[in-house]
């Protein structure tokens, strides 16, 4: 008897990198479903290119880019229904495009707003979380008040490979592990948490094979297959609505950016590590794939794009066409009730504004 | 009929949990055990596994599963077993506990009660004994509560419980078996953000709050018997504190001594003594005294009484500000 390390499953893959699909791996998609998935893949990627450009501009706050993430983040939406929850992270743009979350509303807290933050009613998308892995335990918690209201929805938590070192990971895992919570945790593993690379997150083989020691299965799959995160995503909801527990998801991609607006990448990789990952793109690949399905062409392709850069500019023209919080709303959401002490607060600090405004 | 602060929460929870299905107890211990101050007793025969839930050993966990909980429909009471453990959860409570509702502009407060033990005077193991409330008091939008008699404990646990805002709850382990006391056996509320007077004086005015209460009114006893007039007054909701009740009482008596069980540097009694400058300066006629522990780690039990606050101080607090 030798003592042996579980051994890696392979990685679920549909779409390879040439965009073909995998003999009997054709997905149950309905040709509609193929298209809306590809307009919200270009529509998260052209968003993503302008907040950049915003940024630069001095329009945008710091920026979390979510080039090269779109299968992952949209691939890990697109299968959710109503009344299941989303728990997201900074990182996340195609899952909130996914969800319907209004992209004016994302840009308006990327430049700098609490109220961008606000989820609309009758959505279940709770607030994206910037403290790594810390949205763990409150996707548990969700699923374990589904459980014991008697509801049906599951809940769904996105983090990245860093996420994946913190005590919260851990806790949360373990606390769904114990209790067979509705829970899907989706690991968009890109490689890098900030400069610290995967390799230094941890020296287990996969990131999914941590799911055996909570007691629920891990899958590894190609975060850059949309369709391979769709049908992965698919099956462990089905389990988690069924009763069968959680699933930890690793979607195997690469930050094709910087961390954020303030980070240089170039200091810590490599232009060839990154020019690596560019044949792996996952719009191109989804591109290939629908016009071989006869799905899409050339000019259908323009259509999606022109669509995307259109819906880009009015979002963007609505969020700063938004005025900023007012010092009522700076002090309103402290407490239901305000104390007295901070309506003083709140009318010293407009005194403040007022006098110095008059200088 | 008589009973202890331990059976006075006992109740809240029970009477709380019975009147409203969305309540759900979680913590460690907090099942079969009753919890290790049996706070919780009975209530797992009561309400069943579903609604009395027996966690992981894990803190932050802990409070952020609650969070997700609160959030979606339930109203989570987390038992932190002791204070001295709740620093794993100090992310959760700080960054998402405590300002959810301002992140989200009121789309997900979270309402919840953290309750859990502190506080010297038991004999304890190490880390068993802090009273670190002053780090809870500076994160706007949480709710900080302590009780100090069985009475205020069921109905400032009733209303923290039915407050809207996330409450932390600290109890003092020296008081869950200390003084019994007439609780009605009816549900009812004692204000959050509202002190009381324990005892009213016109020559000092003694501020503090949990075991420091019945420490205080024992040095209001002996000043008494050398013609000192205290005025007792429990903050009992530390954040957002009731800084009218300790104007008004200043005010009057034109004293102020603030009395804490936490090291002294930057505790509440800093805050309250500004308060006081800011506030009632002309009123006063000695400067604001502090009477708390001094700034050292606090000492295992056999040097324990060395360092706590105990009457002799707060009198000795007491007869400095009268002699100014």
């Amino acid at each position: 008897m030798g003592l042996e390390l579980t051994t890696k499953a392979p990685m679920l893959q549909i779409l390879d990198e040439e965009g073909q699909v995998r003999p009997g791996a054709e997905p149950a998609l309905a040709p509609a479903e193929l298209r809306r998935i590809y307009e919200i893949m270009v529509l998260a990627r052209t968003a993503d290119a302008k907040a950049l450009k915003l940024q630069r501009q001095g329009r945008m706050g710091t920026y979390a880019s979510s080039l090269g993430h779109e299968a992952c983040q949209i691939g890990t939406a697109f299968p959710l229904r109503p009344e299941d929850y989303f728990f997201p992270y900074f990182r996340d743009l195609g899952a909130y495009l996914t969800l319907g979350y209004p992209l004016a509303d994302y840009y308006h807290y990327w430049m700098g707003n609490e109220a961008g933050l606000r989820t609309p009613d009758g959505l279940n998308l709770f607030a994206l979380a910037i403290p790594v892995a810390s949205q763990i335990p409150h996707a548990v918690g969700a699923a374990l008040a589904a459980k014991l209201r008697k509801k049906t929805g599951a809940a769904v938590c996105t983090f990245g490979d860093g996420a994946t070192s913190e005590g919260d990971f851990h806790e949360g895992l373990n606390f769904a592990g114990v209790f067979r919570t509705a829970n899907v945790f989706v690991c968009y593993n890109n490689q890098w948490a900030i400069s610290t690379p995967r390799s230094r997150q941890t020296a287990s083989e996969t990131i999914a094979q941590k799911a055996g020691a909570y007691g629920f299965p891990g899958v590894q799959v190609d975060g850059n297959d949309v369709l391979a995160v769709i049908a992965s995503v698919r099956e462990a909801l089905d389990r988690a609505r069924a009763g069968g527990g959680p699933t930890l998801i690793e979607a195997v991609t690469y930050r094709m950016g910087h961390h954020t607006t303030s980070d240089d990448a170039t200091r810590y990789r490599t232009e060839e590590e990154v020019k690596a990952w560019e044949p792996r793109d996952p719009l191109r690949r989804l591109r290939i794939y629908l016009r071989s399905r006869g799905l899409s062409d050339e000019a259908s392709e323009k259509g999606v794009l022109d669509a995307a850069t259109n819906a880009v500019e009015k979002a963007v023209a609505e969020a700063e066409s938004r005025p900023p919080a007012t010092v009522d709303d700076l002090f309103a959401y402290t407490y239901k009730n305000m104390p007295p002490a901070l309506a003083e607060q709140r009318t010293g600090l407009k005194e403040a504004l007022k006098a110095e405004a008059g200088r | 009929m008589k009973i202890t602060m331990a059976q006075a929460l006992n109740q809240a929870l029970a009477q709380e949990m019975a009147r409203d299905e969305r309540y759900v107890l979680l913590g460690e211990d907090v099942g079969p055990d009753g919890g290790v101050f049996r706070v919780t007793d009975g209530l797992i025969q009561k309400f069943g596994p579903e609604r009395v839930i027996d966690t992981p050993l894990a803190e932050s966990g802990l409070i952020g599963v609650s969070i997700g909980m609160a959030a979606f429909g339930l109203r989570p009471i987390a038992e932190i077993q002791f204070l001295g453990f709740i620093y794993p959860a100090f992310n959760q409570i700080l960054s998402h506990v405590a300002r959810l509702r301002n992140r989200t502009r009121g789309r997900y407060p979270v309402p919840m009660v953290i309750r859990t033990p502190y506080g010297a005077g038991v004999r304890a193991l190490e880390h068993h004994s802090e009273s670190t409330e002053a780090l809870f008091c500076q994160l706007p939008g949480l709710t900080v509560v302590v009780p100090s008699t069985p009475y205020d404990a069921k109905g400032l646990l009733i209303a923290s419980l039915r407050s809207e805002d996330p409450v932390i709850f600290l109890e003092p382990s020296r008081l869950y078996r200390g003084e019994k006391q007439d609780v009605p056996e009816e549900p009812y509320e004692v204000p959050l953000r509202a002190a009381r007077t324990v005892r009213e004086g016109t020559d000092v005015t003694v501020i503090g709050w949990g075991a420091m209460v019945p420490v205080m009114e024992k040095a209001a006893d002996e000043a008494a018997g050398r013609g000192v007039s205290a005025e007792i007054l429990d903050l009992r909701t530390l954040s957002p504190m009731d800084r009218e009740a300790v104007l008004a009482s200043v005010r009057k008596t034109g004293r102020a001594v603030v009395v804490h069980e936490a090291p002294k540097t930057c505790g509440l009694g800093a805050e309250i003594s500004a308060l006081i400058s800011e506030n009632a300066l002309l009123s006063l006629r000695a400067p604001v005294a502090r009477v708390t522990a001094p700034d050292i780690t606090i000492p295992l039990p056999k040097a324990e009484d060395d360092y706590y606050v105990n009457p002799a101080r707060v009198l000795a607090g007491i007869l400095k500000t009268m002699e100014f």
